[in-house]
């Protein structure tokens, strides 16, 4: 066993038409490759490759030393890895679905968190945890969670969601690369979504917000598995004369202040829309601070176009569950326009 | 609730829950007398180590006492203490190398004394400073942890780091017997065997988790018996016999070192102080039941033995002594020292990468401290309240 890389220096490849799964798989690659003090490891995620493949071929490239599967607790997973970052690896793990990383709250928000300001600055924590979250793939109950907003009230944590595979990519090798523990929202509905990629690419930086479409009318604030939703209703409302930008998050803590309101204070309406919960759930947070921030802007109240304030529901009725682009106008449409 | 609903509870167990503790292994026994019969194969540590294990253990008890004591004039906010578990925690870390790593409790500071942590950074969490006041990597100990057995989980996974890289390190994580009931506690012994991780569990078997006993804790016969379960080693011993303690663990830190995998100590000990200064041990256990435990005493214990095999003077002894009040004076010293601390530094370790927010939150409060200090040079003028415009530090 031995720490020492001994595969090629990464170098660009070929252009390929890459799902969200395939970018982040190369991005982990990549990262070991570059790094050998770079380790994976979690539930499955090695000769099976993970439950939904995005450790797909690392166990066979880097062996058992690098990437490796653990036994079935969440709570080890994260605190060996806290352990194996104090001793100077930097461990990329996987929680398997949203709702299994509760087992590793204590670890997460207890030492996770905070292990860096109760040393003063001595112990950094650059641990990367993936999780799969959110819902729209028909899984049963405990398997389509959206629990950002837990992560993102606890100082400490970074916490960011790429919407499309090159941002999957170019966010999780910073997010790798990163001395601060990075919380990463995979929205597994879009797993499956396809790109043409020219590999390594490098987008916007993680912990900044990105205006996807432009428009004048209307500042729609999207990440994750709803950025697909808000692109899709600025194609409906356009039909409709309404023009209406998109912003793609993509970094939840720290919030884009700066794009986000630059945005808002351009168009005087807003509203944000994500899977989780309204209730205590992420756009409390967005509202409250744009609202603070540039109240006098504002034509109208910031909106929350949300999941229900109830348990993600079962697979056949999560259809009415998750914010649709009809849910999105007509909530524009409640307004009053001048 | 049905009847044979609450009777569930109390069926009786089986065959080996039931079966009497065995005895602790142990090399010296309460009288202070060498013990005859087989150890498990364990030998008593020559007259030398025995010698440097219990001026460490004089050392470290006057230290604790200085402190509780310290803790009830109002010094520090609080000190929980290990008065009678000096064996447990001197023998821990006397059988670790120095460039081993020490994952310790609240309750382990004179573990890390005896590593070299001076008084006052040991210290500077009970007194209200930040939270580990000891650099980390030059002692090669990590925070002391307060969430319970979370600790034992850093342990495993610095020493499965170190595995990985080839080297030598081993990690040894210090808990308590109210700690192994925790769910963190399980998956690290888990991980621990199925990774074959380099690590030592001591943990002390100080019978109390606050108020509540053993027995309200578990239905094995002893901790160490949990070991089995894990496929690892467990070794329950008398935890108020250093020579014990130190002997089983410096084997098990070898075995650790050598490839061997972990290994489960329990050392059975006792809690003589107070969980903290704002407990109040009367409500739950009587002072005959630590009258048993005084007579157990693990230094007199030793000294009683090096008396009798000539290997402390009375000159030596005295010598030891006096290194403990030397320590406890310098303690009493640094406590005299105003605690210095920086409310702006408050903001600038929680990342590593800067953030917009928390420089505006950090200029916020450097206003409001600026303020507050041109108030305080002012003494005639009234001190207003200070308005927090909504979002102004947000």
């Amino acid at each position: 066993m031995t720490l020492q890389s001994t595969a090629p220096p990464v170098g660009a490849r070929p252009p390929a038409t890459l799902t969200m799964a395939a970018a982040l798989n190369a991005a982990i690659q990549d990262s070991m490759r570059d790094d050998p003090t770079v380790v994976l490891f979690g539930e499955d995620v090695g000769p099976l490759g993970g439950v939904f493949r995005v450790t797909d071929g690392l166990y066979a490239e880097f062996g058992e030393t690098r990437v490796s599967d653990s036994p079935l607790a969440e709570s080890g997973i994260v605190g060996t890895a806290i352990g194996m970052a104090i001793y100077g690896l930097r461990p990329v793990v996987e929680m398997q679905f949203d709702a299994f990383s509760y087992p590793a709250f204590e670890q997460i928000v207890s030492h996770l968190a905070k292990m860096r300001n109760r040393t003063r600055g001595r112990i950094s924590l650059p641990i990367v945890i993936r999780i799969p979250y959110a819902g729209d793939i028909g899984g049963v109950e405990h398997h389509s969670d959206s629990s950002e907003a837990y992560w993102c009230a606890t100082p400490g944590l970074t916490v960011v969601s790429p919407s499309n595979p090159a941002d999957a990519y170019s966010m999780l090798r910073e997010a790798i690369a990163s001395d601060d523990p990075v919380i990463f929202m995979e929205p597994k509905s879009r797993y499956w979504m396809k790109e043409q990629l020219r590999l390594p690419v490098q987008t916007a930086p993680m912990n900044t917000a990105v205006v996807l479409r432009e428009g004048t009318d209307v500042t729609l604030i999207a990440y994750g598995p709803t950025v697909k939703t808000a692109l899709a209703t600025a194609e409906l409302a356009m039909k409709e004369g309404l023009s209406i930008e998109v912003i793609d998050l993509r970094s939840l803590s720290p919030f884009d202040d700066e794009t986000v309101g630059a945005s808002l204070r351009k168009t005087s309406r807003a509203a944000v829309v994500h899977e989780a919960a309204q209730f205590g759930g992420y756009g409390a947070e967005v509202a409250a601070r744009l609202t603070e921030r540039n109240f006098f802007h504002l034509a109208a109240p910031i909106l929350r176009i949300t999941g229900f304030d109830i348990p993600y529901p079962s697979p056949k009725l999560e259809e009415y569950f998750l914010p649709t682009p009809d849910r999105i106008l007509a909530a524009l449409g409640s307004w009053e326009w001048s | 609730m049905p009847h044979d609903c609450v009777m569930s509870l109390n069926v009786e167990s089986p065959v080996v829950s039931t079966a009497s503790a065995p005895q602790p292994l142990r090399l010296i026994d309460d009288t202070g007398h060498a013990v005859t019969d087989d150890a498990g194969g364990f030998t008593l540590p020559d007259p030398g180590t025995l010698l440097g294990l219990y001026r460490q253990m004089v050392v470290a008890r006057r230290f604790d006492v200085q402190v509780t004591a310290l803790t009830r004039q109002g010094r520090l906010a609080t000190y929980p203490s290990a008065l009678g578990q000096e064996a447990c925690e001197i023998a821990a870390v006397a059988a670790l190398d120095p460039g081993d790593w020490l994952f310790p409790t609240y309750r382990d500071s004179i573990a890390l004394l005896t590593r070299g942590v001076k008084p006052e950074h040991i210290l500077a969490s009970f007194r209200g400073e930040w939270h580990s006041g000891y650099d980390q990597y030059e002692h090669r100990i990590a925070p002391q942890a307060t969430p319970l057995a979370t600790q034992a989980l850093h342990a495993v996974g610095l020493a499965t780091a170190s595995k990985l890289k080839r080297d030598s390190t081993v990690a040894l994580a210090l808990l308590g017997d109210g700690a192994t009931s925790e769910g963190d506690a399980h998956e690290a012994f888990n991980f621990a065997a199925v990774w074959q991780a380099p690590v030592v569990f001591v943990v002390q078997n100080n019978q109390f988790a606050i108020s509540v006993p053993l027995d309200k804790q578990m239905h094995c016969r002893t901790i160490a018996d949990k070991a089995i379960g894990y496929g690892m080693p467990g070794f329950y011993v008398d935890g108020n016999d250093v020579a014990a303690m130190y002997a089983v663990t410096s084997a098990a830190v070898d075995r650790a070192r050598t490839g061997g995998g972990p290994t489960l100590v329990e050392g059975l000990t006792y809690r003589m102080e107070a969980h903290t200064n704002s407990d109040d041990p009367s409500r739950y256990r009587t002072a005959g039941d630590v009258d048993v435990w005084r007579r157990r005493d693990p230094i007199e214990r030793l000294e009683t033995y090096l008396v009798s095999i000539g290997a402390l003077s009375d000159r030596e002894r005295a010598g030891i002594r006096d290194e403990a009040e030397d320590l406890a004076a310098a303690t009493r010293d640094c406590m005299t020292l105003p605690v210095e601390v920086d409310p702006l530094e408050l903001f600038d370790h929680v990342y590593a990468t800067p953030r917009p927010a928390l420089a505006e939150q950090r200029a916020f409060l450097a206003a409001e401290l600026a303020e507050h200090a041109a108030l305080a040079a002012q003494p005639s003028v009234s001190r207003p309240s200070v308005s927090t415009p909504s979002g102004a530090h947000a």
